[in-house]
């Protein structure tokens, strides 16, 4: 039984805003876990109590976050299960893995240790508590490793091959799904992203002390270590965004050609257009301005390769469709008799494509039977949203640009110590607070729905992945989903906005502190 | 390399392992919540029940988050069929030990409004009233056999509904698990409590106790008597490829007893769960119930032992189809995935076991009034 369309869109839904409201938290945890460390050392090296407030009260803050973060990852671990059921049993034998080392290696040394780190300050040594914090973002860090390799993999999978008896995808070589340098780029780029935001959110809520002219000396401090920190993280986000999109040129050229809105082969090397308004149906982009060669430098890193179009790049989709249908057919034979070798031999040829060949289940479910029209459909439908891509990836990168801007500055008044002598760059501070978070979630949008119509790049179409369950029962997990996400982000918002109003006094005030003497 | 078959049954008894160390070390944590109304009564009570498991229980629940993964790493089919096929009970297991229990945790001290801090303890009991009976529920249907079958391209259809995974036998199941947590959790709160918190989570864990045998006993006559268990039918290759259409299995009531025919030495699996709960009942009171703790956890090891070993070799079987049931012979992953994950589990779960054991032992010692009012991190 093939999947219906609504089962489809509803569990991309899910998923989508599930992975979008995770990753509202997990950038702060990378980010702020690291912050945490350092400040903390500077405390082991000085010995000097306001780095301990500092790193204790960011550590309280961290707390609120870190919570749900820990509440909205489950989830995307048991929706593979529940919602991408023929997924997981299609690449579970190489995607599984990673997930399962993310949990060995990283979640639990993150898990274990955020207890101590709030409840350890009085029952460890200095040292002891210091190494408790490092061991605390080396989890947080190492967790997205994992995770990133396993997605890596989704994009540019590696390392594994068909298997007829199995009728899944099965593990090759599993140094090279480890090494797979997408996964590598994408790693460096994302908690470096996360390493942003910890950063924005420190000077931010800095900036708001400084404006209230309160906790001086508490905000200047933390202000230059977030300065820093971001600074150099910043710097790597744009790098190793550069390197995904050089990567993704030899590997996914359709996502390249749909952030650059390119329909057509331009000669090499390939303008890169800054602004324009990509035209899904006509296959234009209006209002380009362009700037010569500049993409084809960019992408190809040469003036000679060229960066295919959309249309050049649907017509080869084409020829591997084709191929996908001889390799169905071939299989279709060997399930019922494995050893046929005529058979075997056309599904060796051709098993590359296989995933291709079931791109053509959307509109006829036994593919053989396939008409020129349809072939042409499926090709088109390997053509993601140009204008969202489009947009999306320009407001990431022109964040990441101003992110640049934004430390070296706020580094340099923290060098010249006059901070507080420019209170309109305070509340340029303050308002860029939300901006690292849209990035991440662009940058987000850009990878996963660029991505579509794959789940995994060119091997399984999404529409075929998701599991056999009613529209119904979908819909209801998703309203679930949105009633429970949705009341617990304004007791989260809430509880920050109260504590970082209340800001670190709140560590040593009776009044306010949390719990303190409160009896029936 | 290993041969297939022996990573298949490493694998097997790893999951078991993992399995069982959720249940020692989360299992405890979940009983106490269940126990929150009965052995506090006031809201300093509350607070050192609280901050006996709050350091540690994010830690704890990576078992099954570990759990969860390997079966997905090591049985990727299993994984997609028992979760998909058992849908709102997972998500409902999500919903109350995935998001509303970490959450409780952290914001239920975080404003001194006792309005704010009722809300959370209730939030704080089903977070582990609900998945302590959820987990039994699930393994008294994966007893039963979930409604599923596969087309030629291993496609699963699941012709269930949530309310049939309420089936009596389930429930009885269910109530069985509620129990071992709410035993484990009440020796815990024993060993890291005085006074009168102390004297009541003993009582309710000796009362735990005698409903675990009393229950398991029962659930094991039942098995006996009414429940179909399966059997495959000829030979098999535990080197085989790995798709459960090769098979032919039949389901015959009382057919889960028949490994302890073939083998009675694993009658001592289930006598382990039995003597583990008397035990933690008799001991309760003694050296300060650290041994009854371990009864506690060689009854849950008993147990969760006993449902493997009597399934064994099925680890997931179809009530629709038998045939399709899911064995460890046959819903495996490939070799290099399951040496990949052994080398990856014998590096780091040693590792895992010494870091925890050493965040235990910062952690050691009574919590009481002081303790709390003393750190200001508290919950």
């Amino acid at each position: 039984m093939l999947p219906i369309n609504d089962v489809v869109m509803l569990s991309r839904v899910q998923f989508g805003m599930t992975a979008l409201y995770h990753f509202l938290f997990v950038p702060l945890t990378i980010g702020l876990s690291n912050l945490l460390g350092i400040m903390e050392t500077v405390y082991f090296i000085t010995n000097r109590p306001i780095w301990k407030t500092m790193t204790q009260y960011w550590g309280l803050l961290f707390g609120i976050n870190v919570a749900m973060g820990v509440a909205t990852g489950v989830t995307m671990e048991f929706q593979f299960g529940t919602n991408w059921a023929y997924y997981s049993q299609y690449v579970g034998d190489i995607f599984g893995a990673p997930l399962a080392i993310e949990g060995l290696m990283a979640f639990f040394l993150e898990a274990t240790f955020v207890g101590l780190f709030f409840f350890g300050w009085d029952k460890l040594s200095r040292g002891g508590h210091l190494l408790v914090t490092w061991l605390l973002a080396i989890g947080a860090s190492f967790s997205a490793l994992w995770i990133l390799i396993a997605n890596g993999w989704m994009q540019h999978p590696v390392g594994a091959r068909f298997n007829f008896h199995t009728m899944r995808m099965e593990l090759q070589d599993f140094y090279s799904v480890v090494f797979n340098e997408v996964a590598q780029a994408k790693f460096v780029h994302t908690i470096s992203a996360g390493y942003v935001v910890g950063s924005m959110f420190v000077i931010a809520i800095s900036a708001y002390f400084l404006l209230k002219g309160s906790q001086t000396a508490f905000a200047k401090r933390s202000m230059a270590v977030a300065a820093a920190f971001g600074l150099a993280s910043s710097l790597c986000v744009v790098v190793l965004g550069d390197e995904s999109g050089y990567l993704a040129n030899t590997n996914q050229r359709m996502k390249i050609a749909a952030i650059e809105g390119i329909w057509k082969t331009d000669p090499s090397p390939a303008p890169l257009t800054l602004f324009g308004f990509p035209d899904q149906k006509l296959h234009t982009t209006n209002y380009a301005i362009r700037v010569p060669y500049a993409l084809g430098l960019i992408a190809t890193r040469s003036l000679t390769r060229p960066v295919y179009g959309i249309e050049d790049l649907v017509s080869h989709t084409k020829d591997r469709i084709r191929s996908g249908i001889l390799a169905y057919n071939a299989l279709l034979t060997l399930q019922r008799n494995a050893n046929d070798s005529d058979a075997l031999q056309i599904f060796d040829a051709n098993q590359h494509d296989i995933g291709y060949g079931f791109l053509l289940q959307k509109y006829v479910p036994d593919v053989r039977h396939a008409t020129a029209q349809q072939i042409e459909q499926a090709a088109w439908d390997t053509v993601p949203d140009v204008p969202i891509l489009f947009w999306s990836f320009r407001v990431m990168a022109g964040c990441g640009f101003y992110f640049i801007a934004f430390f070296a500055f706020t580094f340099y008044l923290c060098q010249k110590r006059r901070l507080t002598e420019y209170r309109w760059f305070l509340w340029i501070a303050l308002l860029s607070l939300p901006l690292p978070w849209l990035a991440a979630e662009l940058g987000w949008v850009v990878a996963e729905y660029g991505r579509q119509p794959w789940v995994v790049e060119g091997l399984l179409p999404t529409f075929l992945g998701v599991s056999s369950v009613s529209a119904e029962m979908v819909w209801m997990s998703l309203s679930g989903f949105i009633l429970f996400y949705t009341a617990l982000a304004v007791v989260e918002l809430y509880l920050m906005v109260k504590y970082i109003r209340l800001g670190p006094t709140v560590l040593s005030s009776h009044a306010a502190k949390p719990g303190d003497h409160f009896h029936d | 390399m290993i041969e297939l078959a022996t990573l298949r049954m490493i694998w097997w008894i790893l999951i078991g392992i993992l399995l069982m160390g959720f249940a020692v070390m989360d299992g405890f944590d979940f009983g106490i919540a269940a126990l929150l109304p009965l052995v506090a009564q006031n809201e300093m009570e509350r607070r050192i029940v609280l901050n006996t498991i709050g350091p540690i229980w994010e830690g704890n629940q990576v078992w099954i988050i570990l759990g969860a993964g390997a079966v997905f790493a090591a049985f990727p089919i299993v994984y997609a069929v028992a979760f998909s096929g058992a849908y709102f009970a997972v998500l409902l297991l999500l919903l109350t030990m995935g998001i509303m229990r970490p959450v409780s945790f952290k914001y239920r001290s975080k404003l001194p409004n006792l309005f704010w801090r009722r809300f959370w303890d209730s939030v704080i009991f089903i977070g582990g009233f609900v998945p302590a009976i959820l987990f039994g529920v699930l393994v008294g249907n994966i007893l039963v056999g979930l409604p599923f079958s596969f087309d030629q391209n291993l496609r699963l259809t699941y012709s269930g509904h949530f309310i049939d995974l309420l089936n009596p036998f389930a429930l009885w199941c269910g109530l069985t698990s509620l129990m071992m947590f709410v035993m484990h959790g009440g020796l815990f709160l024993a060993i890291k409590t005085d006074d009168l918190i102390r004297e009541r989570a003993i009582r309710w864990s000796r009362l735990a106790a005698i409903g675990v045998v009393l229950f398991f006993i029962g659930g094991g006559i039942w098995t006996h008597l009414c429940v179909t268990g399966y059997q495959v039918i000829g030979n098999i290759d535990p080197n085989g490829f790995s798709n459960p259409l090769n098979k032919t299995a039949t389901q015959t009531v009382g057919a889960w007893l028949n490994n302890y025919k073939l083998y009675p030495f694993l009658k001592y699996v289930p006598i382990l769960g039995i003597i583990g709960a008397l035990g933690a009942c008799f001991t309760a009171n003694f050296y300060n119930s650290r041994f009854a703790f371990l009864c506690s956890s060689a009854s849950l090891v008993g147990i969760i032992g006993t449902v493997g070993v009597s399934m064994f070799p099925f680890i997931l079987p179809s009530s629709l189809n038998p045939s399709m049931s899911l064995l460890i012979w046959d819903a495996s992953s490939s070799k290099l995935t399951l040496f990949t994950m052994l080398c990856a589990t014998i590096i780091f779960l040693p590792i895992i076991l010494l870091y925890t054991a050493w965040v235990y032992h910062v952690l050691r010692g009574k919590v009481g009034q002081a303790a709390v009012l003393a750190n200001k991190q508290a919950y």
